[in-house]
């Protein structure tokens, strides 16, 4: 062992710990070839042997739309700021879906992947992250079906009037696609050793969803409980992009910065949790 | 002299035991809390070897310990031990699924493991579309993989199928096709675990030739963990022999594959005994041993004794003794009919000799059977009296380590001195 020379170079060092803030980010970049592969499979395989294909992608939005409108707006009575119901509707699912459909499959990945994770290596994060841009690809599929929606009410002047705001519309996107990569690392992180935390993600999705303006305007929430929705990180997401395309309801500046603030500090947070339990998750799961 | 290509230092990997419940969010705590202060990991404090049989004191066992060495470039290492060695463990902590305790692990070059094929396979995705997710799984470039593309169709040979989805497979064509994506990887180091046990045998020798040609033709290192003690002689120069998680040897693979069937020898399979107070069986052996020794000269005979008890004796009751390689390949077989006079009291006691000068030097062991021509089985010992035959002087001892087979026959060489 004494006689090693000082000059052997080693190109990987496999260690009990590792610094905290050591991420791997560069071994993810090297396996970009994967993270598309892996995007492309989810794609592929969604539609593989069914007889509408990627139609099927629109049928989820559609429906739930019509649902919701019928629930919601017909009989609930809810306020829609002026827009058109099924508009608002669209809008609102259209985007929580996405942020729904990441975090409830990345809270999961290890579960699903423990197989595959426990053969061979690669860095654990392609797969979140790989989850996260398979449910962009469907959210571009369903954002078509809205924008088509909102040309139809456009020609009908049915007072939806897209606005500056609209430009913040990639800037919402990303937030939302960090918030549910961050928050599902977290979760799925912490379901290795305690499964309780995937009970709660299975019901909790549904109710967030009501604790987010998805089916109600921000400004239709009582002013007392106005500030707590706006706890939220994603109420400050729907509520711009909503604004943006629909010209209805207000901007919220001061809730928008905070979702960018909390976006960032749960996705780091998640970063370094999920890194931390990577390395020995076989062990645990 | 090569380089090192893996160097192990100190490593060492702890499991703990038992069901992670309720205790485990309190117990996290007060781990955290001592590392914390700076402290030593109480989790750590009480660890054991890993002795599966017997049952310890704490439930933290260690599945590898202290274990250093060296690969050099171009190596091929085999990994042998028996069950709970830490084999696997090791191969795991190099292939980075799972992270050591203590101790590290310097590697040059880049690491491709085959823990097992066909991982990351989707069933719904063609041949075509696999070969290229299962190859970026194993950290292959999309240029990579095409440039090997033909080679990994061609050495699957499932040409035709290449753009149906896997799971109309026959589970030997996906078999192939996966080790094929392995086989092809361009890494400085290739570590496989038994993936070979699948498959016919002409694929396994193409795999076998494969691998041959991944360690000696390409002058890359290469790990092998596999219980087959013949697949190890054949590919790999050197070998680690591991026990309860400690590395007892390594050497050269003909010295490590001694020390192993000894050690296999001694443990338990000298001879075969079994105190029989009540038995319900039709028939069977309470005592198998060898009365040669165990390890034999070419030329010396083999005597083996063996007892049972027979409950019930029915006519066309057979004893079959057979011996057999390291690998449970069957090389020969006896057959006798048990006859009434040969049982007193319920028991029989008989005795085999096979003469000498038949087995070829290498390690063999018995396997004995209790049955009737109407193949009911009344009892059957595997693997018992485990033997050694050495060369004393044949013909063959001019090319000893070679394979050459399990029998010497004396045959009659002619040559024409004129050929027209």
């Amino acid at each position: 062992m004494a006689t090693e020379s000082p000059r052997q170079h080693w190109d990987l060092e496999i260690k009990p710990q590792t610094s905290v803030f050591d991420l791997h980010l560069k071994d993810v970049w090297a396996y970009r070839d994967l993270l598309w592969l892996l995007i492309r499979r989810d794609f592929v395989s969604f539609y593989k042997q069914t007889i509408l294909g990627p139609l099927w992608f629109f049928i989820q939005p559609i429906f739930t739309t019509i649902i919701f409108t019928f629930i919601f707006g017909h009989l609930a009575k809810i306020s829609t700021n002026g827009s058109p119901a099924p508009l608002f509707y669209m809008a609102g699912t259209v985007a929580w879906n996405y942020f729904a459909d990441s975090l409830t499959k990345i809270s999961t990945v290890f579960r699903d992947n423990a197989n595959i994770f426990g053969k061979v290596y690669f860095p654990r994060l392609i797969m979140p992250v790989s989850i996260v841009f398979s449910s962009l690809v469907k959210f571009g599929v369903q954002f078509i079906l809205f924008v088509i929606l909102l040309f139809y009410y456009l020609f009908r002047q049915s007072g939806v009037q897209p606005n500056w705001y609209i430009l913040l519309f990639p800037v919402v996107i990303l937030l939302m696609a960090i918030l549910g990569l961050g928050l599902g690392l977290i979760i799925t992180a912490l379901t290795t050793k305690y499964r309780d935390l995937a009970f709660v993600v299975a019901f909790g999705m549904q109710l967030l969803m009501y604790a987010t303006p998805v089916i109600y305007p921000l400004s239709a929430a009582p002013a007392k409980y106005r500030s707590i929705i706006a706890l939220n990180p994603m109420s400050g997401l729907i509520e711009t992009f909503r604004y943006g395309f629909l010209g209805a309801g207000q901007f919220y500046p001061g809730a928008f910065i905070y979702s960018i603030v909390a976006s960032i500090i749960i996705f780091l947070l998640g970063l370094i949790i999920f890194n931390k339990v990577e390395k020995n998750f076989v062990d645990t799961v | 002299m090569s380089d090192i290509a893996i160097k192990v230092e100190d490593l060492s990997k702890a499991y703990q035991l038992g069901d992670f419940g309720t205790g485990t969010l309190s117990r996290d705590l007060e781990r955290w809390w001592a590392l914390a202060r700076g402290k030593e990991d109480p989790f750590l404090k009480i660890g054991e070897t890993n002795d599966r049989t017997s049952k310890g004191t704490s439930d933290i066992v260690w599945s590898l310990k202290d274990i250093s060495f060296e690969i050099n470039e171009g190596d091929a290492v085999g990994i042998i031990g028996r069950n709970g060695a830490g084999k696997s463990t090791l191969l795991k902590i190099l292939s980075r699924v799972t992270s050591p305790t203590t101790g590290n692990i310097k590697v040059k070059g880049r690491i491709a493991s085959l823990l097992e094929v066909g991982t990351g396979f989707h069933p719904e995705l063609t041949g075509k579309e696999n070969i290229f997710l299962n190859g970026a799984i194993l950290g292959m470039r999309k240029a990579e993989i095409k440039k090997h593309f033909d080679a990994i169709v061609d050495f699957a040979g499932i040409e035709r199928y290449i753009d149906t989805p896997v799971k109309r497979y026959s589970s030997g064509m996906y078999v192939r096709l996966a080790f094929a994506v392995a086989a092809h990887l361009e890494s400085e180091i290739l570590i496989v675990d038994e993936v070979l046990a699948v498959g016919d045998a002409e694929f396994q020798k193409k795999c076998l030739g494969k691998m041959g040609e991944v360690s000696k033709g390409q002058g890359r290192t290469v790990l092998f963990v596999s219980h087959n003690m013949g697949m190890i002689n054949q590919l790999c120069n050197k070998s680690i022999l591991l026990r309860d998680g400690f590395l007892l040897e390594y050497a050269d693979t003909i010295t490590i594959t001694k020390t192993y069937l000894n050690q296999i020898s001694e443990e338990n399979n000298l001879f075969y005994n079994k105190k029989i107070e009540s038995s319900n069986k039709t028939a069977e052996f309470s005592k198998i041993c060898l009365l040669s020794n165990s390890i034999i000269k070419y030329s010396e005979p083999i005597s083996i004794q063996f007892e049972g008890i027979v409950n019930e004796y029915i006519p066309g009751m057979l004893i079959g003794i057979g011996i057999q390689d390291v690998n449970l390949n069957r090389i020969t077989t006896l057959i006798y009919e048990l006859k009434i006079n040969d049982i007193a009291n319920n028991l029989f006691r008989g005795y085999l000799k096979i003469p000498g000068s038949i087995f070829a030097p290498n390690t063999y062991s018995f396997v004995f059977a209790l049955w009737n021509k109407s193949t009911t089985i009344y009892d059957m010992i595997e693997k018992t009296c485990v033997f050694q035959v050495k060369d004393d002087g044949t013909e063959m001892a001019l090319y000893e380590g070679l394979n050459n087979g399990y029998i010497i026959v004396s045959g009659k060489w002619q040559f024409e001195n004129e050929i027209i």
